[in-house]
């Protein structure tokens, strides 16, 4: 009996642990959950409010991470691209304000303005929606395109191949998925990685 | 005969350090940074440091002075280093500040807080080629540490305080 307890005691532990141990977040593939946050203006903002897209290009970003900083433009330029497209960013600022107060509220508001930002920067208050998609750092992108099932996860990862020098790009990853979407092809490279600042808890 | 001779190892010796894509400003910020005495590398120039057939255990940092957690944590990495260096035990601290910061950031900082663990700097921006080559988990988030021997090696995208990370040291000095 002893035996059979400690049996059932280890299958208990190895099931627990295997689905605490697999990193979560999404895969590509994956449904994305939609949100309400607020945005800069003091609107709340839902991926269900854009009635035209056809998909999102979601970015978890902030004022104070330089890998961040180092993007802004870019991702000021993806905007300008693709919102008309039907692929509109949407930033949400996922760290907690208490450790970093330069990335609160006004702070954002001061940014935008200052870089001119045409897309909603949102606040994810309370740092509920970031662990659901799997964000980890900022800048960090998540490709979704509008499906019956819901916004279905495409690409996952980095917006190009250099943080230092926009002109030294060589794959723009983002820009290359949302074309393919754009044309109904296959993505090449569904998820990529770079360096970035940890979110901050 | 001599000197073309010399010329010949200097031509593999170029070969050698050759990198792909950023060359000019690579080779530049090369030149400058051995007068100022901080080792910079490319992935490539990096292997060296990620691998071991001694009786070391190394513990590598991935870290910058932009990175606040990471900044948070030094000091246990330092400790460590200092507590067991006559254990075999080396940390590296690689640091990811980029290459416009370090005379600004990255130079002073190593000075002002009188760093005793060896820091060189990665510049490598194509990361989406080398993140997964130093570890498959890794998101690119940091701090991120690596420790190995050569019979082991362990990633850990974390932070860590210094129990922690004398507990993780530990296993490799078994």
């Amino acid at each position: 009996m002893y035996t059979l307890k400690t049996f059932i005691a280890v299958i208990a532990f190895t099931v627990v642990s295997a689905f605490t141990s697999t990193s979560t977040g999404y895969k590509v593939g994956d449904i994305a959950t939609d949100f309400n946050l607020k945005n800069i203006d003091g609107k709340m903002v839902s991926l269900s409010n854009f009635k035209e897209a056809k998909g999102f290009i979601v970015i978890f970003t902030c004022n104070t991470c330089p890998y961040a900083v180092a993007y802004e433009d870019r991702i000021e330029e993806l905007n300008k691209k693709y919102a008309s497209k039907g692929y509109p960013v949407v930033a949400i600022m996922p760290n907690n304000t208490d450790v970093k107060p330069g990335d609160n509220m006004e702070a954002m508001q001061a940014r935008a303005k200052a870089k001119g930002f045409t897309f909603p920067y949102l606040m994810d208050e309370g740092q509920k929606i970031y662990p659901q998609y799997g964000a980890t750092k900022t800048p960090h992108v998540y490709v979704l395109q509008k499906t019956s099932k819901g916004n279905q996860v495409k690409y996952i990862g980095a917006i190009d191949d250099n943080y230092q020098d926009a002109s030294a790009v060589n794959t723009k990853y983002v820009e290359s998925a949302v074309d393919a979407l754009l044309a109904g092809k296959e993505i090449k490279e569904k998820e990529t990685r770079a360096i970035g600042c940890s979110i901050k808890v | 005969m001599k000197i073309i001779g010399f010329i010949f190892v200097f031509l593999l010796i170029s070969c050698k350090n050759d990198v792909k894509s950023d060359d000019k400003d690579f080779a530049k910020l090369e030149t400058e940074t051995i007068q100022n005495e901080l080792e910079v590398y490319d992935y490539e120039g990096l292997k060296k440091f990620l691998n071991t057939t001694s009786d070391k255990t190394y513990v590598i940092n991935f870290w910058a002075t932009w990175c606040a957690p990471c900044v948070k944590e030094l000091p246990h990495f330092e400790q460590l280093n200092s507590n067991y260096s006559d254990k075999k035990v080396e940390v590296i601290l690689v640091s990811l500040d980029f290459p416009n910061k370090y005379d600004s950031n990255l130079k002073p900082f190593i000075k002002e807080k009188k760093l005793k663990s060896k820091v060189i700097a990665l510049n490598d921006t194509d990361s989406n080629t080398w993140i997964p080559k130093i570890n498959e988990d890794w998101s690119g988030a940091i701090p991120a540490t690596l420790i190995f021997n050569k019979n082991k090696r362990q990633f850990y995208e974390q932070s860590f305080n210094y129990n922690e990370l004398e507990t993780e040291v530990k296993q490799f000095l078994k």
